[in-house]
């Protein structure tokens, strides 16, 4: 279990170094010359070359990638041109209600999926098979951006049941701040339980073909202990992995479905910088979602090797 | 158990070659794929969503009623009617011939941007895969890292850097899908690569490259093709969302992306705005996903349950 | 032997699995009866149908996309008929199923304690702690050493011997009056069939269990059972007492397969069997053993041979198997005429 944990933890490294080059390339490949959009247009060839010195950019580019890779982990992402912050304040503001969307969505598409998933399987070529597979379907290529507008004209426009748009904490104002999130968390939530509900079902019925499986009905286990403890306690060991490793298509989907509803989320904070030119922000932006990513999926592997005995005794 | 013999480990004394030997076997297996393929209804129904998806967008010059992107060619913001099937957007352009050429923009992005990941992607895994080594090492740690990315974050950030237009979209998209590509092949290759027909030609002094290409890349051509059915849709939807945010072909391309966004401003007055594009795009991701999953299951034996 | 009192009859059970055109045929119409504490083998090439047969006497197989039909008696109900619910109370406390994998037979995430005691507890009163010791005892009983401890332990924790003994160890936990090993040794070393064989032969000694070995190894059969059934393209062709189908072989694929072992005297007089038996979707006409038959008459082709009697307790499908004393055989494989005739 240690070497597998050690040998996660160093590939993640690993990845997030990659990360950071990719990124860094990302950035230099933006065309124009960084020293002259900060001084304008009126500057002498001595402030030029001062300027590009001191943004160490007459460097060799390792020795750029070193600084920068430095600043990061300092911390110090920079600061936005345009909104006059640091970036690292704006992106983690900005991360947060992002977050809360990714959390109440994968909620959405958790309670959604289980039963779908699981009837489907125990009744498999039937008509909740087919029923639940083609809403997982349905739902699962519904684009989020346009599954948020039709929500919002059925459910706020014509029935007014809830607010169209707007994000409160929901730790601030619990009661606003959940009713703000239903239809947003509906819509990414959907699509993440069509995704869900096929890994179960798929999961559940290779599992259930398996030998130990029909030694356990030898042995006379009844159909619902066959299900809920032999199979499930398999199956969900890779559907947990693949939930988790799902994460980076929410947080992709997030940012489209916050446009929608104007949450104040990481997407609406990237577009913005992009429409601005203010790269930093970009970058910061990019830079902590990746991040957030590839943490999560080392959470999900560890999870993994805890929940597999045979990965837990090795 | 010393006197025991396994009747199923005994020798066959002949193995009786009957009229059905491996001459026959060829085609017998392209119609048992064919009729596993039709008798999934839901493929069946992706490839003709897909078909058609395709001849809306090679003869959109012909079907579409009104030019996209004219303005004015009936009131503003009216509903469906006769002479304007989807109705019209908010400068008064006809909205059915937008969505006919949208199709267009779709599809050639999905498609190109795929076919353009799928020869980088798989190029990269047969060289990883067949190589070994460093050169595995240093691309696959590449891939690691191109992988971690959300699709619609990475593409964002490239439209950032390389700016707007529709030639950039497939790009952005393209480099987010290599990896994939790239995975896939490189695990298949390590398995044909050890495979007798491939040391035959290698001590058989034929090249590396000509190897990888007459020996390696057949073996390894099935998953590659589900590969790229199941991200075709991918693709789109992510080109539907960069547009969706105001980073795709920048206006007035007639893009459905583009369109969604556009609507959401009227959705109270003007609904079918929003509402019609989304669902063309809709039926042609589910029907592309259906093929996808159609060609899945009847094409890799590995994933068949 | 013939069995004096059958507590398991099966009579013309067809299994029908989903193939990609329709329904085939794995099972056709397969008789055969299990007396009290007898031990019976099932004999046949991998594909005669013989798992299929013992599955689907415990309702194993699936159906829908299978369908079985027929009837399998036990005492006084017909396990056919019976619901799911009724079947559970059945498996596992009185006809107990070990198979042909060990390791793949325990739930992987599960402590073998656990699923001993979970099928105990299944069928037997008693509180958790007792069913507990009770299972310690047990898996002792089959030769699992620091029993307590290793019931802790994860299923990847065990060799295929060990599993095997655990899967043992659990059928016989409520004594059930029949064992169906499903080629119980097929996947384990040489050496360590021999110790499980010898244990399920003493435990079904001293708890009177009738069981039914499946095997495609007629050495095995030989060692193990009083009674031998061979199977063959889904049927039975022929079923004898050990001793009358190793002295008197009647159908030629008996033969044949007796062919394939070595012989007593430590000789090999390694035969083979021509050709592959038929897959399911291309069954022959007549007799289903003809194209590989070296004795076969151009009516095998056509007309299908019945399970008849061919002596005392002694049947086989067979046009050219005679009754014993009724003329001479004809006369095929050397020999069988060098063994002589039955009774």
């Amino acid at each position: 279990m240690i070497r597998f944990v050690l040998s996660r933890v160093a590939q993640t490294a690993a990845v997030l170094f990659t990360v950071s080059v990719i990124i860094f390339a990302l950035m230099r490949m933006i065309p124009g010359d960084p020293v002259l959009m900060l001084l304008g247009d009126d500057f002498t060839e001595d402030a030029y070359r001062q300027l590009r010195a001191r943004l160490g950019l007459d460097r060799s580019i390792v020795t750029q990638y070193v600084f920068w890779l430095r600043n990061i982990l300092q911390g110090d992402l920079g600061d936005s041109v345009l909104l006059h912050d640091r970036v690292v304040t704006l992106v983690w503001d900005a991360f947060v209600p992002t977050l809360t969307l990714v959390v109440a969505s994968m909620l959405v598409g958790v309670v959604i999926a289980v039963p779908s998933g699981l009837v489907a399987a125990m009744r498999k070529d039937s008509a909740w098979d087919w029923g639940s597979m083609g809403f997982a379907i349905f739902v699962y290529s519904m684009p989020s951006f346009w599954k948020g507008i039709v929500l919002i004209w059925v459910f706020s426009v014509h029935l007014g049941w809830f607010p169209a748009v707007g994000y409160v904490h929901p730790w601030q104002d619990p009661w606003q701040g959940l009713w703000k999130l239903v239809l947003p968390a509906i819509t990414l939530g959907t699509f993440f339980s069509g995704l869900v509900a096929r890994i179960i079902r798929s999961s559940l019925l290779e599992v259930l073909d398996q030998d130990y499986i029909k030694a356990a009905r030898a042995r006379g286990v009844r159909r619902a202990a066959l299900v809920y403890r032999h199979a499930m306690a398999n199956a969900l060991i890779p559907v947990v992995t693949i939930i988790g490793l799902q994460f980076g298509t929410l947080l992709g989907g997030a940012v489209l479905t916050e446009t929608v509803f104007s949450i104040p989320g990481m997407g609406r904070l990237t577009v913005t910088a992009i429409l601005n030119r203010d790269y930093a922000v970009v970058q910061g932006a990019v830079l902590l979602g990746v991040c957030a990513v590839v943490l999560v999926n080392l959470v999900v592997d560890l999870t993994y090797a805890f929940l597999n005995p045979r990965i837990r005794l090795a | 158990m010393a006197r025991s013999i396994r009747v199923d480990d005994l020798p066959l004394a002949a193995p009786t070659p009957g009229p059905s030997a491996a001459g026959a076997a060829a085609p017998r297996g392209r119609s048992r794929w064919w009729r596993r393929f039709a008798r999934n209804r839901g493929a069946v129904f992706g490839l003709g969503v897909f078909v058609a998806t395709l001849l809306m967008a090679v003869f959109a010059g012909v079907l579409a009623p009104y030019d996209p992107v004219a303005q004015g060619v009936g009131p503003a913001n009216q509903g469906p009617t006769w002479t304007h099937w989807a109705g019209t957007d908010s400068f008064g352009r006809d909205m059915l011939s937008r969505i006919i050429y949208g199709a267009r923009i779709a599809l050639v992005v999905g498609v190109l941007a795929v076919l353009l990941a799928m020869v980088i992607g798989v190029t990269l895994g047969l060289v990883a895969g067949y190589y070994g080594g460093w050169v595995d090492v240093v691309i696959m740690r590449v891939m690691d890292g191109l992988f971690a990315f959300p699709i619609i974050i990475l593409a964002i950030a490239m439209m950032a850097v390389m700016g707007f237009g529709v030639k950039n979209v497939i790009i952005a998209i393209a480099v987010g899908f290599i990896a994939p590509f790239a995975r896939v092949t490189r695990g298949d290759v390590l398995g044909v690569r050890e495979e007798p027909y491939i040391e035959a030609a290698r001590l058989a002094g034929v090249s590396g490259p000509a190897i990888i290409a007459r020996h390696v890349l057949p073996n390894v051509l099935a998953p590659i093709i589900v590969q790229a059915a199941l991200r075709v849709s991918g693709a789109i939807i992510t080109e539907s969302g960069l547009s969706f945010l105001g980073l795709g072909p920048p206006p007035p391309t007639p893009v459905w992306g583009s369109m969604i966004a556009e609507g959401r401003n009227f959705i109270v007055m003007a609904p079918h705005i929003s509402t019609i594009p989304g669902i063309a795009l809709m039926v042609t991701i589910v029907g592309l996903n259906l093929l996808g999953d159609g060609l899945r299951d009847t094409l890799d034996p590995r994933l068949k349950r | 032997m013939s069995a004096a009192e059958p507590i398991l009859e099966v009579a013309n059970l067809v299994v029908e699995l989903a193939g990609d055109d329709g329904m085939l045929r794995a099972v056709d119409g397969v008789s055969l009866s299990i007396g009290r504490g007898e031990v019976v083998g099932l004999v046949g090439e991998s594909g005669a149908g013989k798992t299929l047969t013992a599955e689907a006497m415990l309702g194993l197989v699936r159906c829908p996309p299978g369908r079985v039909t027929g009837t399998v008696r036990f005492h006084g109900h017909d396990l056919l008929e019976l619901g799911e619910r009724e079947l559970a109370r059945i498996r596992g406390k009185e006809i107990a199923m070990i198979f042909q994998n060990p390791g793949a037979s325990l739930n992987p995430v599960f402590r073998i304690g656990d699923q001993v005691v979970e099928s105990m507890a299944l069928h037997l009163p008693g509180a958790r702690r007792d069913l507990r010791q009770r299972a310690a005892d047990i898996l002792q009983r089959v030769g699992i050493p620091a029993a307590r401890t290793r019931m802790r332990d994860y299923p990847h924790q065990f060799s295929g011997g060990m599993a095997q003994r655990v899967m043992i160890g659990m059928g016989v936990s409520c004594t059930p009056s029949l064992l169906i090993a499903d080629e119980p040794t097929t996947a384990l070393d040489v050496t360590i069939q021999a110790q499980v064989l010898a244990l399920i032969r003493s435990l079904a000694r001293e708890m009177g269990m009738a069981v039914l070995l499946v095997s495609h190894d007629l050495g095995i059969v030989s060692q193990m059972c009083h009674r031998v059934i061979v199977m063959y393209a889904g049927r039975v062709v022929e079923q004898a007492s050990i001793g009358t189908i190793f002295r008197a072989p009647a159908h030629p694929y008996t033969r044949a397969l007796m062919a394939c072992l070595p012989g007593l005297d430590g000789v090999a007089r390694l035969g083979t069997i021509p050709g592959v038996m038929p897959g399911l979707t291309a069954v022959p006409s007549g007799c289903r053993f003809h194209p590989r038959c070296a004795v076969a008459e151009p009516r095998c082709a056509v007309e299908e041979p019945v399970l008849r009697d061919v002596g005392d307790a002694h049947r086989a499908a067979c046009h050219l198997a005679r009754r014993a004393g009724e003329g001479p055989r004809v006369q095929a494989a050397a020999m069988s005429a060098r063994n002589g005739e039955p009774g």
